[in-house]
Order: C-alpha cells, then sequence, then structure tokens
C-alpha cells in the first residue's frame, strides 16, 4: 500500500484544486479578483501582490519566478498563468516541463542564455552578496566551464537541461507545495 | 485544465495556411501535418461542399475539416462525405458499404467498419491529446484551446460513431464509460482529502525542508502498511478466535494457571507480558487447534498460518513495490565533482521554506557551501599522499572490526550470564536487567565512536557515510543474532521441558481420575474433567518467544520517546532557561538545540518493523502495538522537531541511491522471514498450546486442509508444486522482473522541448535546435580533495524521502537516502553528537 502525498492528483486536477487556487488568487485582492468566472473577466494581478504570498515570501526567485510565468513579461498574472504557475511548481509537473521554467527564471536578462551575468545575478541572490567579486568571479567561471557544451560561454538551454537532468535534487528542491 | 475551459479564452488561429473558404468559421489551431494533403482534399471537397454550404451549418463543417485534416488516407475524404450527409439525413443513394470506393454513389446507411475504426482512432487521438495536455509545457491560452477543440471533437464523435449496428450498446458504453471516469475522479479526490497528516507535515516540510518532512512521509507510509497488516490479522485471526472460539477458561490454554492465578494481575506481572496478558489473544498459545470452529466452520489454524506467511508477502509485494517506483526517479548518475558548481547554483536552494529564519539558514549554509567549494577547488593541486592514507584506512577498519568484535562478546557473556542468572532468585534490578542495560549503552555509544573512528579514514562525505551506515548496521545484526541466539536456547530448553512435562501430565491426570473415584466411592460414575486451571502445563515455547519480542518492543519505545524527552525536550528546556544565568552562551555554544537525526531515527523505524515482522507470528497483537506506536509517533514527533529542534545549518546534498533505505527494509524483511519460516518448518509445535497443537510440523495443517478439504487431484498438484525446487526460482524471477522494470527509461525528447520553450518566450526568438549534448567537455577535475573535506566541509546528505516522481499516478514516497552522521567536527558546536541513535535495544 502505497502513500499518495499528492496534492494535485493528476490527470483530474479537479474543481477541489482549482477551488483551492481561486481561493488563494482571491484573497490576494478580493477587490479585483472576480468569483464567477463563466464570463471569462480579464483580470491580472500586479507583481508585488503575487510575491507577497507565503510560499514565494522568502524565495530570492520570487520576482523571477512569477515573471516567467506571466505573459506580458512584466509579472501579472491572470488566473490561468496562477494555476500554470502552481502547477508547473508542483511534485507532478514532469521533469522537462520543470527544468524549461528554471531556465526561464534564472535567465534574468530574457535573451535565452544563461550568460555570466544571469550566473552573477544568481549567485548574488543566492549567497546575499556575502562572497567577494573573485569569488563570485570564480564560481560562475567554473560552471560555465561545467557546463557549457557548444563552448560559447554562456549556457544555451540544452547545456542548462544537459545539467539539470543528472541533478539529484532538482525535483524535490524545485517544488513548492500549496 | 479541463474545469476552466469556462474561464479559457479562444484566440485566433494561427496557423495561416488553412483553406480559404474554412478561414471564416474555424477558430482551431490543429496540428499542421497533413498541410500537403489538404489541397488536394480540398479540390475533391470543394464541388461538394459548394454545393451544400447553404445546408451546412458551422459544427457540421467542423467537424468535416477536423476529420479532413487527421493524417490518413484518402479514402477519407468520401467517408468524410458519407458522414456528411448521413447526418444531414439526405436521401440515400445506395446502401453498399465497401468503404474503398471513390465514387460519389456510396451511400450507406450505417457506418462500415473501417470508417468506424477510423473514426475511433480520431476520437482517441484527442483523447490522447486531452490526458497529456497537463504535460505539454504551452501557455495556458494555447491549451485550453486545444483543450476545448479535442473535447468538443470526442464528444461530438463518440456520438457519431454510435450509429449504425450497435449504436445503442456504444452509446451506453459510452456513457458508462464517463459515468466511471467521473466516479474515479471523485474518489481520489476523496483519497486525496483523506490523507492524514498532510498539513502537519506540510508544516514542518516549511520550517525544515524537505529532507526532515521525508522522514515523516516515511513513517506514514510506514503506518499505512502496518494499518493493512493489521487488519489482516485482526480480521482474520483475533476476531474469528474471540467470536467463535472457546471462552476465557473453558480450557487449560485459555486458563491462567491454578499457581499463578494470586499475582495474575498484578501490575507488575502484567507489565512483563505474564499473569491475564499471557493468556489472551495478544499471544500464540491462547489460540485453540480445532479444525473448525463456530458455524461457518471457520478454519482458524490454517488461517493463522496463511496470515502469517501473507504477512510477510504483503510486505514483500509492497516494498518491491515502492522500489520499483522509485528507481524510476533516476535523477542522473553522474559522478561526484561532475557538476559541483553548477548544482550548486541552481539547486540548492530549496522552493518549499517559507519560513524566514530558515531562509537565513539557508542562505548562510549556502554561502559556506560555496566557500567551501572555492577553497576545495583552489587547493585541488596539492600532493594527496597515498600511503598514509591508506594506512590510516586500514587501521581505522582494524579499530572498527575491534570494537565489533569487542561489542559481540560482550554481549554474548551477558547473555550468558543472564541464563546463570536466570536459575537464582535473589537478583538486583541491575542484574535482572543486565542484557538489556548492556545492549542499550553498546546502541548509544557505538555509533558516535564509529563516526570518531572513521574520521581517521579521510573519505568522501557520501562514502564515510556509506561506511558508517554499514557498520551500524552490522551492530544490529550483532545484536539481533545475540538475541536470537538467546532465543532460541530458551525454545530449545523449553522443548525438552515439554517431554518431561507431557509424561507428568498424563501420570497428574491418571491421579486425579484415581482419587476421584476413591472419594466418590463409586468407580462407575465419570469424573468430571479436571478443572482448567489445575491441568499441568506445557512451557508453550511460542508464546514465550512472542512475549520476547513484545518486550523488545514496548522497551524500544521507550527508550525511543525517552531519549526525545531528554536529548530533545530537556536540552532544549535547559538551554533556553539557562541561558539567562549561565557564563557561555548556551544556545550558540556547547548544547545548543539539537537538530533532528534523519538518519538514525530511519533506521530504528527500519529495524523496528523487522523485529515486527519476526514476532507476528508468534503475538498477533504485536502488530496493533505497532501501529499504536507509530500512530503516537507520529504526533509526538511532529511537536519535538516542530518545538525543540532547529533545522540543519550544514549544507544538504540529496543522495542518487534513493532506494537505500527501502534495500535496506528488503533486506531486514529477509532477515526476518528467515527465522520464521525455519521455525515454521523444523520445529514441533507445543503440545498444549497454539492453533497447531497436536500436530508434528506447523504446516501439516496445510497437508490436512489440502487431504480433507479439497478435491483430491489438487492434493496432487500441491504435492508437486511444493517442491523447493520450483518455489525458490520463482521467488527469483518476481525479484528478477521487478528489477528489468526499473530499467526501463524515459527518454527525453528534447526537440520538441526546444520548440516549446521557443513558443513561451516574449520575444520568439529562434533557438537552433542543438545537437544531442555531449556527456562530457575537455579536461576538468573530476573530484574535490577530499583532504580538506574531513574537516572543513561538512557535507551532509539529504534524505530525499519524499517521492518527486512526476512520471507516476500518485507518487509514493521515496525512501530516504543515506545522510550524514549527526555531527562531524565542525563550528557549530557538536549538535546531535551524543545522540547517535543506534538500533533498537532491548
Amino acid at each position: 500500500m502505497g502513500n499518495k502525498q499528492t496534492i494535485f492528483t493528476d490527470e483530474q486536477l479537479d474543481a477541489y484544486q482549482v477551488r483551492l487556487l481561486h481561493g488563494r488568487y482571491h484573497e490576494l485582492a478580493p477587490h479585483l479578483v472576480p468569483m464567477d468566472y463563466t464570463n471569462d473577466p480579464d483580470c491580472k494581478l500586479p507583481l508585488a501582490l503575487i510575491v507577497n504570498m507565503p510560499e514565494l515570501k522568502e524565495n530570492p526567485f520570487r520576482n523571477r519566478i512569477v515573471e516567467a510565468f506571466s505573459e506580458d513579461g512584466a509579472g501579472n498574472l491572470s488566473f490561468n498563468e496562477f494555476v500554470d504557475m502552481f502547477s508547473v511548481l508542483s511534485e507532478m509537473a514532469p521533469r522537462e516541463l520543470k527544468a524549461i521554467y528554471a531556465f526561464k527564471i534564472y535567465d534574468f536578462n530574457v535573451d535565452n542564455y544563461l550568460c555570466k551575468e544571469d550566473l552573477e545575478k544568481t549567485l548574488n541572490k543566492l549567497t546575499k552578496e556575502e562572497l567577494t567579486p573573485e569569488e563570485v568571479e570564480l564560481v560562475c567561471e567554473k560552471t560555465i566551464e561545467e557546463a557549457d557544451l557548444d563552448g560559447d560561454n554562456k549556457l544555451s538551454f540544452t547545456d542548462f537541461e544537459n545539467m539539470i537532468s543528472r541533478a539529484p535534487d532538482f525535483l524535490s528542491t524545485f517544488h513548492i507545495r500549496i | 485544465m479541463k474545469l476552466l475551459e469556462g474561464a479559457g479564452r479562444r484566440s485566433p488561429p494561427r496557423n495561416g495556411e488553412m483553406p480559404v473558404m474554412m478561414r471564416m468559421t474555424v477558430r482551431m489551431r490543429l496540428p499542421r501535418k497533413n498541410e500537403e494533403e489538404q489541397p488536394i482534399r480540398r479540390k475533391e471537397a470543394k464541388p461538394r461542399t459548394v454545393m451544400r454550404r447553404t445546408v451546412m451549418w458551422g459544427k457540421e463543417r467542423r467537424e468535416r475539416r477536423e476529420e479532413e485534416r487527421k493524417e490518413g488516407r484518402r479514402k477519407k475524404t468520401v467517408r468524410v462525405r458519407r458522414v456528411v450527409r448521413r447526418r444531414k439525413r439526405r436521401k440515400m443513394r445506395g446502401s453498399s458499404s465497401d468503404s474503398s470506393s471513390h465514387s460519389d454513389d456510396e451511400e450507406e446507411e450505417s457506418l462500415s467498419e473501417g470508417e468506424m475504426a477510423r473514426l475511433k482512432e480520431e476520437v482517441e487521438e484527442k483523447k490522447k491529446l486531452i490526458a497529456n495536455i497537463r504535460n505539454k509545457p504551452w501557455r495556458m491560452k494555447r491549451r485550453l484551446m486545444h483543450l476545448k477543440e479535442a473535447q468538443t471533437f470526442v464528444d461530438k464523435f463518440e456520438g457519431a460513431l454510435g450509429k449504425g449496428k450497435g449504436r445503442k450498446w456504444y452509446a451506453y458504453k459510452v456513457m458508462m464509460t464517463k459515468k466511471w471516469i467521473k466516479f474515479q475522479r471523485d474518489f481520489e479526490n476523496f483519497r486525496t482529502a483523506c490523507i492524514p497528516w498532510e498539513s502537519r507535515i506540510k508544516e514542518v516540510e516549511s520550517h525544515f525542508g524537505s529532507s526532515v518532512a521525508s522522514y515523516f512521509i516515511f513513517l506514514r507510509w510506514m503506518y499505512g502498511m502496518n494499518l493493512v497488516l493489521f487488519g489482516f490479522t485482526f480480521g482474520l485471526v483475533v476476531i474469528p478466535e474471540v467470536l467463535m472460539g472457546l471462552p476465557y477458561g473453558s480450557v487449560p490454554r485459555k486458563t491462567v494457571p491454578r499457581a499463578e492465578q494470586p499475582t495474575a494481575q498484578d501490575y507488575s506481572v502484567l507489565m512483563d507480558f505474564q499473569g491475564y496478558c499471557k493468556y489472551s489473544v495478544m499471544f500464540y498459545g491462547y489460540y485453540n487447534d480445532q479444525r473448525t470452529i463456530g458455524l461457518l466452520k471457520f478454519r482458524l489454524p490454517l488461517s493463522y498460518l496463511m496470515v502469517g506467511i501473507g504477512t510477510f508477502g504483503y510486505s514483500l509485494m509492497v516494498v518491491i513495490r515502492t522500489m520499483a517506483k522509485n528507481a524510476d526517479v533516476g535523477g542522473g548518475d553522474g559522478d561526484e565533482g561532475e557538476f559541483t558548481f553548477s548544482w550548486k547554483m541552481f539547486t540548492s536552494w530549496d522552493y518549499l521554506i517559507g519560513n524566514a529564519e530558515t531562509a537565513d539558514n539557508k542562505y548562510a549554509s549556502i554561502t559556506t557551501s560555496f566557500k567551501e567549494s572555492i577553497v576545495d577547488e583552489q587547493e585541488n593541486q596539492k600532493d594527496e599522499n597515498i600511503h598514509l592514507r591508506r594506512f590510516l584506512r586500514v587501521l581505522a577498519n582494524f579499530l572498527i572490526i575491534c570494537s565489533l568484535g569487542g561489542s559481540g562478546y560482550l554481549i554474548y557473556f551477558v547473555v550468558k550470564r543472564s541464563q546463570e542468572f536466570a536459575t537464582r532468585d535473589d537478583l538486583s534490578w541491575y542484574e535482572k536487567n543486565e542484557v538489556e542495560i548492556i545492549m542499550s549503552l553498546l546502541g548509544l555509544l557505538c555509533p558516535p565512536l564509529f563516526e570518531t573512528i572513521a574520521e581517521l579514514e579521510d573519505y568522501h562525505p557520501r562514502i564515510a557515510l556509506k561506511w558508517q551506515l554499514g557498520r551500524i548496521f552490522a551492530l544490529f545484526l550483532g545484536n539481533l543474532y545475540t538475541f536470537l541466539f538467546a532465543l532460541f536456547d530458551e525454545v530449545n530448553t523449553k522443548l525438552e521441558q515439554e517431554q518431561a512435562i507431557k509424561n507428568s501430565s498424563i501420570w497428574a491426570m491418571k491421579e486425579y481420575y484415581a482419587n476421584y473415584s476413591r472419594l466418590v466411592n463409586d468407580s462407575e460414575a465419570t469424573p468430571p474433567p479436571m478443572d482448567p486451571a489445575d491441568v499441568i502445563r506445557g512451557p508453550c515455547w511460542e508464546t514465550a518467544v512472542g512475549i520476547e519480542f513484545v518486550k523488545l518492543t514496548v522497551s524500544d519505545i521507550q527508550v525511543t520517546y525517552l531519549t526525545i524527552l531528554i536529548g530533545d525536550f530537556a536540552r532544549a528546556v535547559i538551554v533556553r532557561f539557562l541561558n539567562y544565568c549561565w557564563c557561555w552562551d548556551l544556545e550558540a555554544g556547547f548544547p545548543s538545540y539539537g537538530e533532528f537525526d534523519i538518519s538514525g531515527n530511519v533506521l530504528g523505524l527500519v529495524f523496528n518493523q523487522g523485529m515486527i515482522w519476526m514476532g507476528a507470528f508468534y503475538a498477533p497483537g504485536l502488530v496493533g502495538i505497532n501501529v499504536l506506536r507509530l500512530l503516537s509517533s507520529m504526533y509526538y514527533q511532529c511537536w519535538a522537531v516542530m518545538a525543540t529542534n532547529v533545522p540543519h545549518e550544514r549544507v544538504f546534498k540529496a543522495s542518487k541511491s534513493n532506494n537505500f533505505y527501502m534495500g535496506l527494509l528488503l533486506l531486514i524483511l529477509f532477515l526476518s522471514l528467515l527465522p520464521v519460516v525455519y521455525t515454521i518448518m523444523t520445529l514441533p509445535p507445543s503440545f498444549d498450546c497454539g492453533p497447531f497443537s497436536g500436530k508434528a510440523k506447523m504446516f501439516d495443517v496445510i497437508m490436512e486442509t489440502i487431504d480433507l478439504d479439497l478435491p483430491a487431484f489438487m492434493g496432487t498438484i500441491f504435492s508437486y508444486a511444493a517442491n523447493p525446487g520450483l518455489i525458490i526460482p520463482a521467488v527469483l524471477l518476481m525479484v528478477w522482473f521487478s528489477y528489468k522494470k526499473n530499467r526501463r527509461n524515459n527518454t527525453d525528447s528534447t526537440n520538441q522541448v526546444m520548440k516549446d520553450l521557443e513558443d513561451l518566450l516574449p520575444n520568439r526568438s529562434l533557438i537552433p535546435l542543438a545537437p544531442p549534448p555531449e556527456p562530457e567537455p575537455q579536461a576538468k577535475p573530476t573530484k574535490t580533495k577530499p583532504g580538506s573535506a574531513g574537516k572543513g566541509v561538512n557535507l551532509e546528505k539529504d534524505v530525499a524521502l519524499a517521492s518527486t516522481n512526476p512520471n507516476t499516478r500518485g507518487p509514493v514516497s521515496r525512501p530516504p537516502g543515506p545522510r550524514g552522521p549527526g555531527s562531524m567536527a565542525g563550528p557549530g558546536g557538536g549538535q546531535g553528537r551524543g545522540r547517535g541513535r543506534g538500533p533498537p535495544l532491548r
């Protein structure tokens, strides 16, 4: 007898879960978010509201996460995108999907490559700028050296995917439970 | 996202190649596969369509186009026309069922086989799309659009397929399938809502990270398994005996002997599981050996044996199934230093953290980890002194083997002494409990001793961890075998006693009758049977064994709870309150707050389960005790963790061998199976207690059932099948199959992924499809030098118990990977060092 610990049951993402999510979405801005979606309202919540959710509040990449899932790239999420975000970050999402979005999140300048600046920004966010510039430089160089396959001194998605697919704890850390 | 379809939006089709006439009404974006076929179809279809334009409604048109665009054969066009015409209920022009004709004159009343098959195929494809739509990395809009199309199509054509022969049956079938799917979905919802302790675990997770939470998930899994075992045992063995068997006091085996009756209710006697406890459903000896009991002719002895074996079978199945599931989550098998910095950068932050303090700790530990890796990198060129290291390793192993041997001998010595003590009566408390005390002490002191010695070895932390766990396991095995050895001695003694008692009880019976007839002075009267309490009783070794296991389990529970209470709670209280009046900072300095010892606890859980498996056959009540223990453990430990522990400061690296603890569990299952099977097969059951009393061997009850209850030919079949030569290969085959299944890998399809990524990006730049990645770039240092690792790098492994398998339906908890020892010499003081939780103790 296995112990199912899914929050998102798989294909049958159902009224129960969506209602839960909608409840959370609604309580972020009760005046803005309608309870009734049958008329397909066009309502987006700004970045500032979403990054204050308890699940995201402590995450150094919270801004990038929300921006990655928003269509306009500025972090304004409609309910669909909101659901999308938590769906990808849930346990059930496949590894490939997560890798795609992880790449987008860490790509700060949105040029489809993880260049040195992106890596530096990532590192500084992770260590709250505790490392000296030389150390930052060394780490970024080593990272590119390890993962860059096509030799262009920046990580394309393929490089990133190749590296992350072997990471043992990617799936367990790139996971938000709601 | 089916339920969002009401909220979804339709966007105009992006596919520019759609046929002209269709552009006006079609809003779907379908796969672009059949573009070159469309012009041809269009040519054929046009005249007909034009003619019918006035009568075709939007929906019908859409259906037709849907069909046309499927990859397929040219015949489709003809069939399409036919379908369309049929739906219009036009006048029939013929009723041929030849599906290969292109002529307009073909007209049928019902769908031909080929058409039906093709339509079914399309419907199936759409269904598959609906099923997989969640996994596609599309934008929500696009997903919703496709979902709506696919669903409309499926709905339409499921009806259409119903036309023709057997349409009513088909429609009925479809409706039942839908209802069934809905029912399944509701049931899944219900099941998810019923999962216990979810919010509790989430709270622990957000404070302590996924590794600590994974222990609780494992605990929950164990609880589930034990609950099922309890259900079996209780329902099939205990309840029938209680309801349909003889009541207490009616037969000798169910009655407390006269000599023990005065003390049978004493608390101390009950705590020792003697007295009334011993003669209750909890133990083997209570059960009667009647072949069938009650009105229903329930075969209790057979049921007892089957449940005993079924316990192992079920556990084996569940463990292997979990292992197979968890083995699917490979996560890559790269070597140690391949992507050190990359992984640190991209996978070190735990997105589950929701607590500010934990986040701060995490920042600090990530920074430390980076600094350590940098230092290692810079020191990489240092020369290693291989000979010194080898010598140290050999020395360390020698020391450890000495200590293992020493502990083994100590246990043996103490057990021998306890056998001498058993003959005496004037024992002090220490002497009575000497064995248990010594074993507890060994269990508490040896693991930290091993850790200290292991620092000589200078291994990479992961390897050192494996050695450490191996040594603890060896220690446990030593304890276990000593315990079994002691038990076996006792069993043999009892078996010898039995012979003597058998004779003396027959003698006593004769005497009783002789006395009775003498007293009554009537040699013809039949004396009433001897009062059950007076009958001379055999030693009943099975119950004795059961009692030993129950005592062991109970004392293990007590030790665990006490350790938490003292080691964690008392410590936390002292640190918190004495801090005000102490010279140094207790919180940062020496004792400080404890960290949750994941590997110790998991090992304890695994070993405890081994004990349960061994003892359940002789003490059916043991599984119930364990269920209660796990239940209370969950609450107690959750509370303890939240109230008294602090999140780990050290860096965590997840282990790659996620199945390590499951493998351990499997090994212990086999080890527990052996003694039980041995006793079933070779030792004779007691003559006057238990469900197998009077038989030569326990499994004789199966023979009896086959002979008496089953038809004759089955007896011969079984006698062939019971050949060990068949059974062993069958078991091995089963294990082999399960591992074969694990080897199947999921292939990644990067190409599709690239296309989807392209689509997702706001600026839509084209990413050239890269060739499949080469595994090894040029020269790079493979291993960071472990020389400095022993002191500087305090790497501890994450115990990734939580399953993160995205490819299964409902992920089962993944067992924990190995985790670093409670503390190594390093900053922050010895957290949890003195608390090495060893194996379960008597």
